[in-house]
């Protein structure tokens, strides 16, 4: 056996102590899984290097226990420790495949080991970690289903990332465990729409096909008003059309709704053919009708990819085409079939061209279908044959082109051409019996050469069916059926027997001892279907002592007028699958196909997708504290930058920012700006625009800190030294029993939860800014301060409000406007405006332009360090491992530390997390109180400068305090 | 989504496994055998195959069916597309996606598919990532790693995976800064005996070699942007930038990509660069037939019309034929019955022609195929389109990089002589004549 003998040879490799046997030894062992072929023995021997140094031996080690853990349980349990020791190593690239190994050995054992890495990764610092956490969602659940309720809270949470790298794995680990809890996507759709563009292609796929579902149950049918006009049946079910109709009110479509669409739209130039067919269908199933022929051209683009490719679109295209002609018909030489294409390319052309065909372009089609004709390829030909008869029902001008046409191709030389032609024939001639003899008796004079056997049958038919318009032929071909009625093919035998039976009763004097013959043999058959066909007609048209009442029907029952074939399209019921799925493309419903619902007739709360006014819990976030003493108390920030100002066109940016330069937000603020002049309102301008860089060359002096906020009465002790220190404190807490929010420890003794939110800025006075005198502004004042709440437009800005009062009688009043509302200012009125400011997280000054009808004043707003932090939770757990991780990761921190003299102070430590407005990234605090004196004050995070200035402002104020 | 995958030969092995969830027995793929075998030539088997438990898909590139297993409700082309991108990252990596390549570079292929995939699910596809995580096999690194033991995998987290680019890595050098751009446009064509045209259309690329230090971000405007109205882009360009003011801005991959793929339609002018006259004609009941065939150009603005090979497939009943081309060299295969003449460059005063005769088969009747006529041909310095590109910038960056741009027209389906129409008269008379006959 000289595998046995090779596999001696392998583990003796893997058992050396020399790193490159061992990792020879792995390679030659992953051949072996690539062939297929067994390499379990082995299985000891590997996982022993699961902790091997080298990281392409581990690697491989990987790939072998992923392959066999199932097979080997038990032994596949000794790796797991060291997997969970990888999971906490602090390169996210270890952690992350850690978390691809551990969660893809399918063992049930370590399921709950699983859920719990699941649940860590989930709330880890490096997106690429939650990414993983997102596959690691689906191999857990597809282990065990019954964690469901678990990972649907995780997935809960994952959904609410903002990075684009998890949104399409979560999506799909969505769409897996839990598609149908359609309400955990409402506070992220438009979030989701927002960030689609820049999300990974097939993220987005994932995304786009789920969204689609989502509308449909959110919005109400956009086409209502398109309806009347075509009377063809409309998409939806009938129940849902009457509906419609009885409430006639003008639609209007949800702006979510077309949010999605805009959003979309841009995709339909991805290069990835899945990320276009899935926009296509996406406007397919959800736009007006009018806009979704949008999607055409690029559906037709893909028809030059790969052969595969093609044929996925063309079903889809050939499913579009039946109902929407008008979509393709400007594009229907792109259909015309090339020599070169396959098979099943050339039948689906065939389809969508058949499809297209209406009294315009039918001669062009048919000069088409002439070519396809003399094809080589017999089966195509025989296709296009059918598609000619399609063609002539359809199309009534034509019919008589068709059927001349196609008598035509009888005298072809190729047999299965004339058999086609034949079959076709009988279908066009049943559609409009009269006046058509020749053709029969033309047809009956090709009988003799006609050997195949659908041909003959056909033929057979007409001659029955048609007795009367050929008394002479027809029971001469009778009489050579007679002859050879042995030697056919079943189906020419029952065909036989029927024109047998037909004769009879038309002509039964010169046929009938002919039937009788024919029904002799017929009787003696091998088939048992010609046997009881024989037995009933005879039964029928034989007239004896023991036929009952049918035989006096005999006539109307054989003779009678028979309704014509609807040659249909063979993808008419295919849109009861969603387009571009698999579904669609078999015409069978796949395992996990998710149907398309219908159209809701009344749209669910809109309101349930607003996220930042109904819920702020995105952006807010709820501060920690840790403390020896009792002392729970939540932070706000407030923070500010210089930069980019935008006044409430959020999305605009939002989908820039991720990729463009500066230059293009520049044009898209001008554009914006342009538009705000011309209203002759107030407006807030963007200034400047300079790369980040330079941002931080040039940070002003930070002049005053934040205002200090008054703390709650009950740790009043604290308050003294609190809100001096964290002046960015302005919030409440309330014990709450809620287990969701993190633990506080007081005094080392009792345990309660806390919950905090970041609410306006009700408690305690805040501080502001003059933005613009009364004096320097010809009876206008303007005062701004920072309310410390997530900013409406855009999470990424601040919140600014300002305030606009007229002080002096002037004759013209001015103009505010806010968000998208103009005032007028009465003398002594005053006006509150909120806007957002992008600061990107630098201390850099906003300079904008306030115009009143006649005047413009140049006015800059300044933040405050703190104003650019949001707070944010995390358990003293998560704390202590982000802040080792900035510590770890050595060129992204900027660690400081001061001493500085708090000796008022009760507390031993506190620390505060938070994260900065617009680049989330994380800024972590904590104040430790040594022996001495002094006090340790520790910033971690990414943002050096941001670390140095805060450290300032805070030693300032604790000097003060 | 996507459960295991299958590599089979031409002649029905199965040389690969791998398997991204539970093992799939490689028995499934008897159904995709059973396809085949009723599929007359290769390319005729079906994408997709539904088997009880399974779903089959497939793609067919350089003659290796790549089999994806799926259990449950996928959109076919999300996985026919990574199935052609897995193609593409072999071809990329060992330079041909053969089945020896594949056999040598097991270890190689099975890290790859193991990057690409994590659960079925596509992780990391950008080819300047893998490259990261998996160093191409070359000799000398080969060489290398045996000595000192390196391995070719990397350990850190590619850093485009996190960045907003995740197409470029960081920390890219070079000393001689360049960028090039070739547009490159194939034109596909019928035209019909008389050299009236019925379609054609202009397939256009523009791929890029970008070999530039650290971030730049560059933009590339148009003459003429109009012409560009169906496009597809490499997810670098900015799709708002390009719909506002029709430039293209992208901060590039290192390396080739393609920036983008265009198509002009055939509801547009397109011009066709060369023409073809000619004549075939069979007599009934002589065994001799005639061949005549003049190639000439047309709308090249100048240019020279370069490596033209005409091909023809002629019908069966031709035994031999016996020409004289002005120009070049023909050869006719007796049993494919293909017709090949490798003209070279076309001389707009003197047309290259190739006349001759036929020899038929005794006793055939009349061959009653007009054989149609493939053209290929390339046109150095000219899209045939009329595109060109205006100006390129780079911004981000303080050197001045050198620049590039290449234009090239290709033919790409480009056929001649299809038969005459089908005139609705024609068939009337014809049918009037036929029901005289039968009367």
């Amino acid at each position: 056996m000289p595998s046995v003998l090779r596999n001696e040879d392998l583990k003796e490799m893997l058992e050396s102590s020399k790193e490159s046997l061992k990792l020879e030894a792995m390679k030659r062992i992953v051949g072996l899984i690539a062939k297929g072929k067994s390499a379990s023995e082995l299985f000891p021997a590997v996982v022993k290097n699961v902790a091997s140094k080298n990281i392409e031996l581990k690697k491989l080690v990987y790939v072998y226990l992923v392959r066999y853990a199932e097979e080997q349980q038990d032994l596949a349990l000794l790796s797991i420790s060291t997997f969970q020791r990888a999971l906490k190593d602090p390169n996210q690239f270890i952690r992350a495949s850690a978390l691809r190994v551990l969660s893809s050995i399918r063992v049930p054992i370590i399921v709950p080991i699983m859920m719990l890495a699941i649940k860590e990764a989930a709330a880890d610092l490096s997106p690429y970690v939650r990414k993983t956490s997102a596959h690691a969602i689906q191999k857990l659940y597809s282990l065990d289903p019954d964690q469901k309720e678990q990972l649907i809270e995780v997935i809960e949470k994952l959904l609410k990332d903002k990075s684009t790298l998890v949104a399409g794995s979560v999506v799909m680990a969505f769409e897996e465990v839990c598609p149908d809890r359609i309400d955990l996507i409402h506070k992220n759709y438009r979030k989701l729409c927002n960030l689609l563009v820049d999300v990974e292609e097939w993220g987005q796929v994932v995304i786009i096909s789920m969204l689609t579902r989502y509308a449909r149950t959110q919005f109400t049918s956009p086409w209502m008003e398109v309806r009347f006009d075509e009377n063809k049946a409309f998409y939806d079910s009938d129940s849902e059309e009457k509906k419609d109709q009885t409430e006639a009110k003008p639609y209007v479509m949800d702006p979510d709704h077309r949010l999605l669409l805009r959003n979309t739209k841009p995709l339909l130039q991805s290069r990835n053919t899945a990320v276009v067919m899935a926009v296509a269908q996406l406007y397919w199933h959800l736009a007006p009708k009018h806009e979704v022929s949008i999607v055409t051209k690029s559906l037709v683009r893909l028809l030059r990819s790969h052969r595969e490719v093609q044929y996925i679109v063309l079903q889809n295209i050939a499913t579009m085409s039946i109902q929407r002609k008008g979509m393709f018909e400007p594009f229907i030489k792109s259909f015309y079939v090339r020599s070169t294409d396959a098979t099943h390319i050339k039948t689906l052309k065939l389809e969508i061209l058949t499809n297209l065909a209406n009294e315009a372009n039918i001669s062009t089609i048919l000069r088409e279908f002439q070519t396809y004709v003399k094809s080589q390829d017999k089966a195509f030909a025989a296709a296009t044959i059918q598609a000619i008869g399609r063609c002539a029902t359809n199309i009534s001008e034509v019919t008589d082109t068709c059927l001349n046409g196609l008598v035509l191709l009888l005298s072809n030389r190729d047999e299965a051409v004339v058999a086609e032609s034949i079959v076709v024939i009988k279908k066009l001639l049943q559609t409009q019996p009269t006046q058509h003899g020749d053709i029969i008796k033309h047809m009956a004079k090709l009988f003799d050469n006609v050997t195949v056997p659908m041909a003959r049958a056909s033929i057979l038919w007409l001659m029955g069916e048609y007795c009367e318009k050929v008394p002479k032929i027809a029971p001469d071909v009778l009489r050579k059926m007679a002859k050879t009625f042995t030697a056919e093919e079943d189906i020419v035998k029952l065909q036989t027997v029927n024109l047998a039976a037909k004769l009879y009763l038309t002509n039964s004097k010169q046929t009938k001892l002919l039937t009788q013959y024919i029904l002799n043999l017929g009787k003696y058959d091998q088939n048992y279907d010609i046997r009881d066909r024989t037995r009933f007609i005879r039964q029928l048209i034989v007239p004896n002592e023991k036929s009952g009442a049918l035989s006096k029907y005999a006539r109307r029952i054989l003779l009678a007028p028979k309704p014509a074939p609807v040659l249909e399209s063979a993808f008419k019921d295919r849109d009861r699958y969603q387009l571009g799925t698999l579904s669609h493309s078999l015409n069978l419903k796949a395992t996990g196909y998710q149907e398309l619902p219908d159209w809701p007739a009344v749209a669910p709360d809109q309101s349930v997708r607003n996220v930042e006014i109904v819920e702020p819990q995105r952006i807010k976030a709820d501060l920690f504290w840790v403390s020896n003493v009792h002392c729970p108390c939540v932070c706000t920030e407030s923070g500010s930058e210089s930069e980019e100002e935008s006044s409430e066109d959020s999305e605009k940016t939002s989908s820039d920012s991720g990729k463009s330069s500066s230059g293009s937000e520049k044009s898209s603020s001008e554009s914006e700006s342009d538009q705000k002049k011309k209203k002759k309102t107030k407006k807030a301008q963007q200034k400047k625009n300079k790369p980040a860089a330079d941002r931080y060359a040039e940070i002003p002096a930070v002049s005053g800190f934040g205002s200090f906020l008054p703390k709650l009465e009950f740790i009043t002790i604290m308050i003294s030294f609190f809100y001096d220190f964290f002046f960015f404190c302005q919030h409440c807490l309330f014990p709450q029993n809620d287990s969701k929010n993190p633990t506080f420890r007081t005094s080392g003794i009792s345990l309660f939860h806390m919950s905090f939110q970041v609410t306006t800025s009700s408690f305690g006075p805040l501080k502001t800014y003059e933005l613009l005198h009364h004096m320097t502004g010809k009876g206008l004042s303007a005062k701004y301060h920072f309310p410390r709440q997530p900013c409406l437009y855009q999470p990424s800005m601040v919140a600014v409000q300002l305030f606009f009062s007229q002080t002096k009688q002037i004759s013209h009043p001015k103009c505010v406007s806010g968000s998208d509302n103009k005032k007028r200012l009465e003398p002594g009125a005053s006006v509150t405006v909120s806007m957002g400011i992008d600061f990107s997280d630098s201390t850099q000054a906003a300079n904008f332009q306030l115009c009143t009808k006649e005047d413009q004043f140049s006015v800059s707003i300044q933040p405050a360090v703190g104003e650019l932090l949001m707070p944010s939770t995390m358990t003293e757990q998560d704390f202590c491992k982000e802040q080792g991780e900035l510590l770890c990761d050595s060129n992204s921190v900027s660690r400081n530390e001061t001493r500085c003299l708090t000796h008022r102070m009760f507390l031993l430590s506190c620390r505060f997390g938070g994260r900065t407005v617009s680049s989330r990234a994380l800024v972590l605090l904590s104040l430790e109180l040594s022996e001495s004196s002094g006090a340790l004050l520790t910033i971690n995070t990414e943002k050096s400068v941001m670390a140095s200035m805060l450290l300032r402002d805070l030693k300032q104020a604790l000097a003060q305090a | 989504m996507i459960h295991s995958l299958f590599l089979i030969n031409a002649s029905g092995d199965i040389f690969l496994e791998k398997h991204w969830k539970s093992v799939v027995s490689r028995s499934v793929c008897d159904y995709f055998f059973e396809a085949q075998e009723r599929a007359t030539e290769p390319e005729n088997v079906p994408p997709v195959i539904p088997t009880p438990h399974h779903y089959l898909i497939s793609v067919l590139r350089h003659h290796i069916y790549f089999v994806a297993v799926i259990q449950s409700e996928v959109p076919p082309l999300f996985v026919i597309e990574f199935l052609h991108r897995v193609v593409d990252t072999f071809q990329d990596y060992f330079g041909v996606c053969t089945e020896a390549a594949i056999k040598d570079n097991v270890v190689v292929v099975y890290e790859l598919l193991e990057e690409m995939l994590d659960n079925g699910f596509p992780l990391a596809t950008e080819s300047n990532i893998l490259k990261e995580l998996i160093k191409p096999p070359t000799i000398l690194r080969t060489m290398v790693n045996t000595i000192t033991g390196s391995t070719n995998v990397g350990e850190q987290l590619p850093t485009g995976q996190l960045s907003v680019v995740p197409w470029r890595r960081t920390g890219v050098k070079y000393t001689n800064n360049e960028a090039y751009f070739d547009v490159v446009e194939e034109i596909d064509a019928i035209i019909d005996k008389s050299g009236s045209t019925i379609t054609a259309e202009i397939q256009g690329v523009i791929d890029a070699c970008v070999k530039l230090t650290g971030m730049p971000d560059l933009t590339l405007s148009f003459m003429n942007p109009r012409l560009l109205d169906d496009v597809s882009f490499h997810p670098c360009v900015r799709f708002k930038r390009w719909e506002a003011e029709r430039i293209l801005s992208f901060i590039p991959p290192d390396g080739n990509f393609r920036l983008l793929s265009y198509h002009v339609s055939s509801q547009n002018l397109v011009a066709i660069p060369v023409y073809v006259k000619h004549n075939i004609t069979f007599r009934e009941g002589s065994s001799q037939g005639r061949f005549d065939l003049t190639l000439g150009p047309k709308q090249t603005m100048g240019k020279a019309v370069e490596s033209v090979l005409v091909s023809s497939q002629l019908p069966r009943g031709v035994l031999n034929a016996n020409l004289n081309p002005s120009q070049g060299t023909y050869t006719f295969d007796p049993v494919t019955k293909l017709l090949t003449w490798d003209v070279g460059k076309i001389n707009p005063q003197k047309l290259p022609s190739l006349k001759g005769t036929m020899s038929l088969q005794a006793g055939a009747s009349k061959p009653d195929e007009n054989p149609t006529i493939n053209i290929q041909f390339k046109i150095q310095q000219m899209a045939i389109s009329g595109l060109k590109v205006n100006r390129l910038d780079m911004y981000g960056e303080k050197y001045k990089p050198f620049k590039g741009i290449k234009y090239m027209t290709k033919a790409g389906k480009f056929q001649a002589g299809l038969p005459d129409k089908w005139t609705l008269e024609y068939i009337k008379t014809e049918l009037l004549h036929k029901e005289i006959r039968i009367n």
